[in-house]
């Protein structure tokens, strides 16, 4: 392969004139890392609502679970993007529109409200399906005791069921952190887009990316990590969850 | 709201989104679907085979893929692929590759590592008592594998096979970062060309809307109807 | 105490699984219901504190109407205790735990008197080793005692039993009849769905025998056993009593 290669472009200063390239590319780990932390807040808060929403034995509920999975799930991200970052401040009435295109950090807003949407239709069928993994007698044992809906599933029927589906919302979450990256296309400059940033600048194009993909690597290992240290933590002796 | 809105703008470029966007879009989903189950079923037979090392290897290639943004993995291809192109032809420099084949080579290599997970799941779901029966009948594992388990493993892992294929449809809407004219670049490309963002990203959402969930409910359909069977 | 008068409730818009069902219980009355499965023997206790809704007739708990809509139900559901054929114990809670939530959540007691009324009942069961453990830590047998315990910590004015001992192994049936024949003794008012005739002809002042949703029987426990008017009863009687 007849390919400059050269590792110490990292230590030189790069273009903006702050800092070396290293600079550049942690600064957009650290982009990536805050949007999917906001994202996955919006996506719990969210997915948790609609998929409660889909366990009610109630017929409306469950259709506006139905409607708002469907919703999110049968449009590219990208598109979704596009759709609250060019669309939406044009539908709106103009002094709205407009204070929604003056809002600075637009991109990065959008970025965590979209991808954190997005995800939340994923988070609500995972947590459907681990109410409904739930022995029935559970529900009934809890509203026998006199416990209400709402107590019935804050203090029983979600504990539960979260203990259940944590290992699938951990890939949800490793998920949420590389579909940020999609939000390069509305020019927010995470890690993927200072790795493609340092690629246009210094033309160093493997370079770059292999140091993105060490990073992307490390934030898995992390993530993994933690959530199984989670999981020991939260662990029943003696009840098998999940798995 | 809509009064300073033209929709015909949609009428005017419907053979450009469809005939050159859509069908590029199209034609990546096919094909890339085709070879990602090709490569992925692989993959997990790697995984399955016994042999430590061949394990070791395809675990490693799904768990790295799958750790990647898809986005990153298009930059990859595209600036890898020629470099492989010439590395195969021996030619002298780096060889120009087209952005569907480049597109092509990525989705591939990328729906792989996911398609495999799956197949793995489905061949992993056959009862042992399966293979044992072949093996008893004088197949050969690789005639047991071809005849008995991957037909079944296909057949049941079928609905999850569509959704990831929906979900690949979708995913391909990502080319636009390479410029390619796919159907939301080719939408975008018009939206700039005319000034009708509103317009071209409501229709491309619509569509994409109708498409995977007429797809879906099909998968839905076919799921019940798999479960009326078994 | 619990009056029902010509229930009938049907699952869809033929199957019909109880069929004008009209019996009582008295203050202080210990009944035991009995019949094959499948003859809403189940379904009938679970009208009782309305885990099931039912379409025709009503029930009156304690000169409360069951199916009122303005009936305030976890409220009323406090006041009687149900103990489940799988002892529906909450996975995630200590055992100790179990015994607390609803004293706290629906009856508002403070955590100390929670607390100690819970030492309370799990020293009367013989479980206060056992009180910080989880219940998959525990045999069947020892859940089914807890499972009592956490519903007579609520003060209930009547229990309700369905089918306390069919998920048991063999050896453990006997601790769980016995905490509920001293229960019996001491005067509790009890609706017992279960199949251990030695525990109804020894505690029981009348035994219901159902069959294909119908009330056939209601007679006092020596009538009952003595000569069993119906043939249906009798055929059962002997299937049962004959191993």
């Amino acid at each position: 392969m007849n390919y400059n290669w050269n590792w110490h472009i990292f230590f030189e200063p790069n273009p903006t004139g702050a800092g070396t390239y290293l600079d550049m590319l942690v600064a957009g780990l650290l982009l990536t890392i805050k949007t999917a932390l906001l994202a996955w807040v919006i996506a719990l808060i969210f997915g948790t609502i609609i998929g409660i929403l889909r366990s009610l034995p109630s017929r409306t509920a469950s259709w506006i679970g139905f409607g708002y999975v469907e919703f999110f799930r049968n449009m590219p991200l990208l598109v979704q993007l596009f759709l609250w970052f060019f669309v939406l401040p044009e539908l709106l009435p103009r002094g709205a529109g407009l204070w929604l295109k003056q809002i600075p950090n637009a991109p990065f807003w959008t970025a965590a409200i979209g991808v954190g949407l997005f995800m939340s239709a994923r988070v609500a069928v995972q947590l459907a399906a681990g109410i409904a993994s739930l022995p029935r007698g559970q529900k009934n044992a809890a509203t026998a005791l006199g416990l209400t809906t709402a107590q019935g599933y804050r203090y029983v029927l979600l504990p539960i069921a979260f203990r259940i589906i944590l290992p699938p919302l951990t890939s949800e979450f490793l998920n949420t952190i590389k579909n940020t990256s999609v939000a390069i296309t509305i020019g927010l400059i995470e890690l993927t887009g200072q790795a493609r940033a340092m690629q246009e600048f210094s033309f160093q194009v493997f370079e770059a990316f292999t140091a993105a993909t060490v990073m992307y690597l490390a934030i898995n290992i992390v993530v993994v990590t933690g959530m199984r240290f989670l999981e020991r933590s939260l662990a029943i002796p003696g009840y098998i969850t999940g798995k | 709201m809509f009064d300073n809105l033209d929709f015909d703008v949609i009428r005017r470029s419907l053979p450009y989104l469809f005939l050159d966007g859509m069908s590029f879009t199209l034609m990546l989903t096919g094909l890339s679907a085709l070879g990602g189950l090709v490569f992925g079923t692989l993959i997990a037979l790697m995984r399955l085979s016994g042999y430590k090392l061949l394990g070791r290897v395809a675990g490693l290639y799904v768990d790295f893929m799958r750790s990647l943004p898809l986005v990153l993995v298009i930059f990859w291809f595209y600036f890898l692929v020629p470099y492989i192109g010439q590395w195969l032809t021996g030619a002298a420099r780096p060889i120009r590759v087209g952005a569907f084949t480049s597109s092509l080579v990525t989705f591939i290599m990328f729906e792989a590592a996911y398609f495999s997970e799956i197949m793995r799941a489905g061949i992993q779901s056959i009862s042992k008592g399966q293979p044992a029966a072949a093996s008893a009948l004088g197949l050969t594992y690789s005639q047991s594998m071809r005849y008995i388990v991957l037909p079944q493993a296909f057949r049941n892992m079928l609905p999850v096979l569509l959704t990831q294929t929906i979900v690949l449809f979708q995913d391909t809407s990502l080319v636009y970062v390479l410029s390619i004219p796919d159907f939301l670049g080719a939408a975008s490309k018009v939206a700039q060309r005319d000034g009708r963002l509103v317009e071209m990203y409501l229709f491309a959402a619509a569509v994409y809307f109708v498409i995977s969930c007429v797809a879906s409910y099909g998968v839905r359909r076919l799921q019940a109807r798999i479960a009326i069977v078994r | 105490m619990i009056e029902i008068s010509h229930v009938n409730k049907w699952y869809g818009p033929s199957f019909q699984v109880l069929k004008d069902c009209t019996t009582s219980v008295a203050k202080g009355e210990v009944v035991v219901v009995c019949g094959p499965s499948g003859s809403g023997k189940s379904t009938l206790i679970k009208c009782v504190n309305a885990l099931e809704p039912f379409q025709e007739g009503q029930i009156i708990l304690d000169g409360i109407k069951v199916n009122d809509p303005k009936t305030d139900l976890p409220k009323l559901r406090a006041r009687v205790g149900m103990v489940f054929q799988h002892f529906e114990l909450f996975p995630h809670l200590r055992i100790i735990e179990n015994l607390c939530l609803a004293q706290e959540k629906v009856l508002g007691r403070s955590h100390d008197e929670a607390m100690a009324k819970g030492q309370k009942l799990l020293e009367r069961v013989g479980l206060t080793v056992h009180a910080n453990k989880y219940p998959a830590e525990l045999s069947g047998g020892q859940q089914q005692r807890v499972a009592i315990a956490r519903a007579l910590a609520m003060d209930p004015i009547a229990m309700l039993f369905d089918e306390p001992t069919s998920a048991l192994d063999p050896e453990m049936i006997s601790e769980v009849l016995d905490v509920m024949v001293d229960l019996a003794h001491e005067g509790m008012t009890m609706m017992v769905v279960t199949h251990e005739m030695g525990f109804a002809s020894k505690v029981a002042h009348r035994v219901i025998f159902m069959d294909k949703g119908e009330i056939v029987e209601d007679a006092l426990k020596t009538d009952f056993f003595g000569s069993p008017r119906s043939e249906r009863a009798q055929k059962f009687l002997s299937k049962i009593l004959s191993h």
